[in-house]
């Protein structure tokens, strides 16, 4: 086992376990000390300082694609695998992940290359989400070291399975908190053989609602809607016919506007900075994800706006991007029904990242939480206590 | 005699049987509460037919007040819960014990909200699944997972087995297509999760308890993802004179990129059946596959050509497609039939493995193989798309011995699926018929921090406690949870 000091302003153990059972063996170790861990994979997503840990676990070394078959549209790799290894051999196959994960890198500014397993621990899932489903959905399998050292299977590597409980789903977007990911078995889909955008310029925040809402009821599966500066984005993408046809037909839809159209590569480009929420790179404030309603998202918007700060929205108005130094409190109470993270949090403390839940729902987590990580070692204080 | 057992009714519980009848009346709805044996026998089995048991009582309540009344009453007396949709589980989910109350979602049917501007349809779950679809019919949406029983099964139930159906190779199953959850706990409690936006945040509780069995709790009102329908389909019939190229051609299509909303495969035996009993002049040969592709007029063209491209290289002995409505109808009236059509040729067990598309054609020899071994003939018939596997083992019940032999060559079959890299169920669930196989498929760790899981949500091990885990297994999770409690 290789183990170094990490210079952060904590001393912090930095360990590199380079298979499940040296993994398992760690962890096991720490149960008994009840030593915790920040458990990181690429280190790109979570702030170091939201964890507070004397330990940082990495999957780096538990790394490799261990089976990858295009024609069962399967992809197994260890949880440190890059995502870039994983992005690439799909690509040489012309598939990719449907749920096209965000790279955090941008307005986090964090460095280092981000994993296969830090993607599916923090469920990441970008614009195409409302069309494909978000990274849970892609989850056929996942292997894992529980809190007390336990290596553990759940699901497999197929498309239907319903032989007992679906760990899996817990395990995607738990952030660690629940077992340390060693193995992800992933659903790949074709990579579409071309896209187009639909760019609609200088419209509001209604206007680009009121598009999305029209276009989402079309069944021209439309795999992108997004809005950011006054200009909305609808994405359509398949084989080359389909898109040409489905196209004129929004256009027809939309025949009141303007509309440009933005071919092939300029529309992947598009996509990929509204994925990562470039726009928000630059700022320094803090930013926020919000899950809505996509039909109250105007309103939300414009309480968010009067707090001081700048809004984006994404899948058809379900998701909206903040930027803004108001405090988190004054956040949540703008955002109303719809669930507030705090994804960098600037200057605001770097706690209770995570929307509050019901009484009952936070008592169930808490349980959980206690189920797979009795001792309380795993990325503590980041989802709750 | 079968050889699932189940255990024991407890002597205590059966005899506080009136005391317990009584308090559900005196806090229920006098026509909620079901106790007289006639009348309970209505409720003895599920779709899986050769276990019966009746129940100690059935509640059916209208309200997810009544929901948590019952099972409040249930939780205080110490009474088992066995959670019921419409009975439709092929693998005994809903199979009571003497000691038990059936808790049954058939009466919560109101649809509560529509809303096609954020794409989502709110229900009580004892909604059937086509009523969802047909609930949405002028709006132009519709509710994907269409399970073949979608006649009669609820949504409950839906979400109790993660329920998929012939569309889900492009669609997903239920837990793809659920956005939210009331649910009422053991103990009575009501929690709501999710709701009409994508996802949370904190934990997917959500996720754990699609497809979880009635293991944590009952599922009382759910809104479901909706989407628009699509502008046409159609679907197309490939014969093949071998089932490993039926197999191939399967691979073929979904590696090319096209993705089907459909593949469905159908061997010789069930072609047989259907043809005889459904008259869906399908050619006879080795296996057939129908294909549906959706869009517009000129995308279906569009992938039946590059479709037709695929089969051609695999010489087909057919390819015959659609042309219109009728001719529409008629390729899928076959496939519809087909386990109906099973029946007619006598008794069966009807599996639900999934495995590797790529493992298909080896899996296909092999339950072949055992078919001769075990002097059973078995008809195949399957979401071929998603390797999701339904053999269909034919035998006689009258016969002794029969349905232990076709039992063991079933459990066969399902470890078969596990040594190939599949499962042993795909949609039906575990219930009790694959129970004391999952140990094949996870270590005793996995299994543990399952039942763990269980726990944190039926602390009392009250809810389908005999399911899901094999007996031996979950013993001492149920005797702990007894002396606890």
């Amino acid at each position: 086992m290789n183990i170094e000091e990490a210079t952060t302003k904590v001393p912090r153990f930095g360990v590199s376990p380079t298979d499940e059972a040296e993994l398992a063996a760690f962890i096991l170790d720490s149960h008994a000390r009840m030593a915790s861990m920040r458990i990181a994979g690429g280190g790109t997503r979570v702030p170091a300082e939201a964890v507070d840990a004397g330990q940082i676990i990495s999957t780096s070394k538990m790394s490799g694609i261990v089976t990858y078959e295009p024609g069962a549209l399967t992809l197994i790799a260890r949880a440190g695998t890059s995502l870039r290894e994983v992005e690439d051999a799909l690509a040489a196959e012309g598939q990719a992940l449907a749920f096209e994960p965000t790279d955090h890198r941008a307005i986090l500014g964090s460095e280092g290359a981000p994993t296969i397993g830090g993607v599916v621990s923090a469920n990441v899932s970008g614009p195409r989400r409302i069309q494909a489903g978000a990274c849970r959905d892609h989850v056929l399998g996942v292997r894992f070291v529980d809190g007390r050292g336990r290596m553990i299977k759940n699901g497999g590597r197929v498309m239907k399975n319903v032989t007992g409980l679906d760990l899996g789903k817990l395990l995607c977007g738990s952030y660690g908190t629940l077992g340390v990911l060693t193995e992800v078995a992933l659903k790949t889909l074709p990579l579409a053989e071309a896209e187009k955008s639909l760019k609609f310029p200088s419209v509001t925040s209604r206007e680009a609602l009121e598009v999305f809402v029209s276009a989402l009821a079309t069944p021209f599966e439309v795999s992108g809607a997004a809005f950011h500066a006054g200009t909305a984005w609808l994405r359509v993408e398949g084989f080359e016919v389909q898109v040409d046809y489905r196209v004129n037909r929004l256009k027809e839809l939309f025949s009141r506007r303007e509309i440009d159209i933005v071919t092939h590569d300029a529309s992947r480009a598009v996509w990929r900075e509204l994925r990562d929420v470039k726009h928000f790179s630059s700022s320094k404030d803090a930013i926020w994800r919000i899950l809505i309603k996509p039909t109250d998202a105007p309103d939300v918007m414009e309480a968010l706006r009067q707090l001081g700060g700048e809004a984006s929205v994404d899948w058809g108005g379900g998701l909206i991007w903040f930027s803004g130094a108001a405090p988190s409190a004054a956040v949540r109470r703008a955002v109303g029904a719809g669930r507030a993270m705090l994804v960098r949090p600037g200057s605001l403390p770097a706690a209770n990242l995570f929307p509050p839940e019901g009484s009952a729902v936070v008592r169930i987590s808490a349980a959980l939480r206690k189920t797979f990580d009795p001792a309380g070692i795993l990325n503590p204080g980041l989802m709750g206590n | 005699m079968p050889t699932l057992a189940m255990p024991a009714p407890d002597p205590d519980i059966l005899g506080r049987a009136s005391e317990i009848i009584e308090r559900l009346l005196a806090a229920l709805p006098n026509d909620a509460v079901i106790f007289d044996p006639q009348e309970t026998r209505a409720y003895e089995c599920d779709a899986l037919t050769a276990y019966r048991c009746a129940p100690l009582a059935v509640v059916l309540p209208r309200t997810t007040a009544e929901v948590s009344t019952a099972m409040r009453i249930c939780h205080e007396m110490g009474v088992p819960v066995i959670p019921r949709g419409a009975g439709t589980s092929l693998a005994g989910g809903a199979l009571p014990t003497a000691d038990s109350v059936v808790v049954g979602t058939m009466r919560l049917r109101d649809i509560l909200e529509v809303d096609t501007a954020n794409r989502y349809i709110r229900v009580q779950t004892g909604v059937t699944n086509l009523s969802v679809s047909a609930e949405l019919e002028a709006s132009g949406f519709f509710y994907a997972p269409d399970p073949s029983s979608q006649l009669a099964c609820t949504i409950a139930g839906n979400i109790a087995m993660n329920s998929g159906g012939a569309h889900c190779l492009k669609y997903g199953v239920t837990t793809n297509n659920l956005m939210g959850i009331r649910m009422v706990m053991a103990d009575g409690d009501v929690v709501d999760l999710g709701g009409p936006f994508l996802g949370g945040g904190g934990l997917d509780i959500l996720g754990l308890l699609c497809g979880s069995e009635g293991q944590l709790a009952i599922v009382t009102e759910a809104t479901l993802r909706i989407l628009p329908k699509p502008e046409g389909a159609r679907p197309m019939l490939i014969g093949f004179d071998s089932a490993e190229t039926a197999g191939e051609c399967v691979a073929r299509i979904i590696r090319s990129g096209l993705l089907p909303v459909a593949i469905e495969y159908m061997d010789d035996v069930c072609l047989r059946a259907v043809d005889t009993f459904a008259n869906a002049g399908y050619p006879k040969c080795a296996a057939v596959l129908i294909v549906e592709v959706e869009g517009s007029e000129e995308e279906i063209l569009h992938q039946i050509g590059r479709i037709h491209q695929i089969a051609a290289e695999l010489k087909p002995v057919e390819f015959r497609t659609s042309r219109n409505a009728d001719e529409s109808l008629a390729i899928w009236k076959g496939r519809k039939s087909a386990f109906g059509a099973m029946g007619r040729l006598g008794d069966y067990l009807c599996l639900d493995g999934t495995v590797p598309v790529s493992k298909l054609p080896y899996t296909l020899k092999r339950i072949g193989e055992l078919s001769r071994e075990y002097g059973l003939e078995v008809a195949n018939v399957f979401h071929a798309g998603d390797g999701n596997m339904h053999p269909l083992i034919l035998f006689n019940a009258n016969e002794a011995g029969e349905l232990e032999r076709a039992e063991a060559f079933g459990a066969d079959i399902l470890r078969l699926c596990v040594d190939v890299g599949g499962c042993l169920t795909g949609e039906h669930g575990v219930g009790i018929e694959k129970r004391d196989l999952m140990t094949k498929q996870y270590t005793a760790d996995d299994l543990a921090i399952q039942m763990e899981v269980k726990s944190v949500f039926d602390a009392h091990w009250q809810l389908n406690p005999t399911k899901v885990f094999p007996l031996e297994v979950s013993k001492p999770h149920r005797e702990r949870a007894v002396s606890n409690s």
